[in-house]
């Protein structure tokens, strides 16, 4: 209970200190606006196919950003060293910083979400299954970006490292395409991303009954993904403690 | 009085490299420890892995009864880290940056704000508790990094090279805050590589070259080392290049110090090599403004135990970018 009081106060920190700035609140917005505009003047009616793969989308970009971008610079200034000098754990070091950037994501995408149900008409059929999707890919999301930062030494690199997990995600993961639809070998690694469960789940939310894959096997999946890149980023967060310390 | 730290055989190798090798001490509880030695000694290698943020290649430390490596999280509890750069947050003002602390270090909610402000007011920061970290001076900073290891009333603190790139003022401000915090039965683990900053704050003092303890006393103790010694200190108007080495080659001179224009001579027998020395420089050309003899002090038993110029302890490291 105590590491996780404190984990919360590093998200708060973190949320006070980086997140709710003004430029990074407006950026977080902009790109799913942009793709919003960009296929609504395309085809206004067809708009509703992509918007589960438009908010798992702006999920992913919200919550992988910051999250890549924190660690690395709280490195190179010397931050990182207070927490690691404060009575806590690296897991709650890796949870607070994954929390903070799960909560950035979350209400970025809960915006644009609010946004789009009085311009397209949208709904949401099962609350209860959307939240707990859209949190779960938060967490995955947050902890792929945790894992970038804490294999790297600079947040250029940071940045390049998210780029390149979360580009091919915006054609692999069924966005504009379905999966199915994909030429083999292209499903196979369709299916080793997060991001495909992420917009299958919510297909299912949105769209009802458009998900290939069943809701809780998606959430499982989603859970998997967050147990496997927590696992990993603390491994990795360990060993570069020991080689950078 | 019983021992709040201890070090055995505490050793860091980065490649072929000992950074520090095989050292042990004790630090007694309430005393100000110092670690002295020239940049590249060890110092700060020794603190980081007596606080956890480095891992020793072998060798124990135990602080306040408990092995670093073993429970770190029950040992940073009682420990306070300054470290040589300030690395509080930029964007958090000086009270944000307090109470931060205090809530990760499970200081109860009731006692943050007190705390903090408390810490504020005695390190003379309570008009500037409002300001963001980064629009702070170099010496606020220092002094509000300080504020900070000690939220959580830390048994032990541990300083490195606290005054480095400090003003006159903001230096001998810290000092006293050093000072006044063993008052109130603190440990402190300074080091530094001014000598004369050891001398005036630390009870014990340690030296360390190339990884290596020399000795471990009282300052009094240390300089009896050379009380065999005399200084004749000498003040010209200018020192002309050459001299240095001439002066060595005169019989009964075991060592040389020169300071801008003041030359310091260690001998056993001032009254012998007087006469050579003063008709030396009268052929050199240089002019005796001032002429003294002199107790051996810290410095002079330092040059004496380490055979170091005592010039290599003036030097600073630079000052790193970032918090600073």
């Amino acid at each position: 209970m105590e590491e996780i009081r404190k984990a919360y106060f590093m998200a708060k920190k973190d949320m006070g200190a980086y997140y709710l700035k003004p430029p990074l609140i407006s950026w977080g917005l902009m790109l799913p606006i942009v793709f919003v505009f960009a296929f609504y003047f395309r085809n206004p009616v067809g708009i509703k196919e992509v918007i589960p793969g438009l908010i798992g989308l702006t999920l992913l970009f919200s919550s992988t950003s910051m999250a890549a971008i924190v660690i690395t610079f709280e490195k190179r200034i010397g931050a990182l060293e207070r927490l690691l000098l404060a009575p806590l754990e690296i897991r709650t070091i890796l949870f607070g910083k994954a929390l903070g950037s799960t909560v950035f994501g979350l209400v970025i995408t809960l915006v644009i979400t609010i946004f789009l149900i009085p311009i397209i008409g949208l709904s949401i059929h099962h609350p209860f299954s959307f939240s707990l999707t859209i949190i779960l890919s938060g967490i995955a999301f947050s902890l792929l970006g945790i894992l970038i930062s804490v294999g790297v030494k600079e947040v250029f690199e940071a940045m390049t490292m998210s780029n390149f997990f979360r580009f091919p995600m915006i054609f692999l993961c069924g966005v504009f395409f379905p999966v199915s639809a994909m030429p083999y070998p292209l499903p196979v690694i369709s299916y080793l991303l997060p991001l495909t469960y992420t917009v299958d789940g919510l297909k299912h939310c949105l769209l009802e009954e458009k998900g290939t894959i069943p809701l809780y096997l998606n959430l499982l999946i989603l859970l998997g993904f967050i147990f496997l890149l927590f696992s990993l980023s603390l491994f990795i967060f360990k060993k570069r403690i020991r080689q950078e310390f | 009085m019983d021992a709040i730290i201890r070090v055995n055989e505490l050793t860091k190798s980065y490649g072929p490299n000992l950074a520090v090798d095989h050292i042990s001490f004790d630090v007694k509880e309430g005393e100000i420890f110092g670690f002295l030695g020239p940049n590249a000694a060890g110092k700060t290698t020794t603190i980081r892995m007596m606080v956890g943020l480095t891992q020793p290649s072998s060798g124990t430390a135990w602080i306040a009864g408990r092995d670093i490596s073993k429970e770190p999280v029950e040992v940073k509890k009682t420990i306070g880290l300054v470290p040589e750069t300030s690395n509080l947050y930029g964007e958090l003002t000086s009270l944000e940056n307090l109470i931060y602390q205090a809530e990760l270090y499970g200081v109860a909610r009731k006692e943050r704000k007190d705390r903090a402000l408390q810490l504020l007011e005695e390190f003379g920061l309570k008009d500037h508790q409002e300001k963001p970290f980064q629009k702070l001076s170099r010496g606020l900073k220092r002094r509000l990094t300080i504020a900070s290891a000690l939220i959580h009333h830390p048994r032990i603190l541990f300083l490195d090279e606290p005054t480095t790139g400090l003003d006159v003022m903001s230096a001998r401000g810290l000092r006293k805050l050093i000072l006044d915090s063993k008052k109130k039965g603190l440990t402190i683990f300074l080091t530094t590589h001014y000598i004369p900053e050891a001398e005036s704050l630390c009870d014990r003092i340690a030296i360390i070259v190339k990884g290596e303890i020399r000795i471990i006393d009282t300052p009094e103790n240390i300089k009896s080392h050379v009380k065999q010694m005399e200084v004749l200190e000498i003040g010209l108007d200018r020192i002309p290049d050459p001299l240095k080495n001439k002066l060595l080659s005169l019989d009964g001179i075991e060592k040389i110090l020169i300071d801008e224009n003041r030359i310091r001579f260690h001998t056993k027998n001032i009254d012998q090599v007087a006469p050579g020395i003063i008709n030396l420089l009268k052929e050199q050309g240089a002019r005796m403004e001032t002429i003294n003899t002199l107790s051996p002090s810290l410095e002079d038993a330092f040059v004496t135990l380490t055979g170091l110029d005592s010039d290599l302890m003036k030097i600073d490291k630079p000052v790193k970018m970032g918090g600073e």
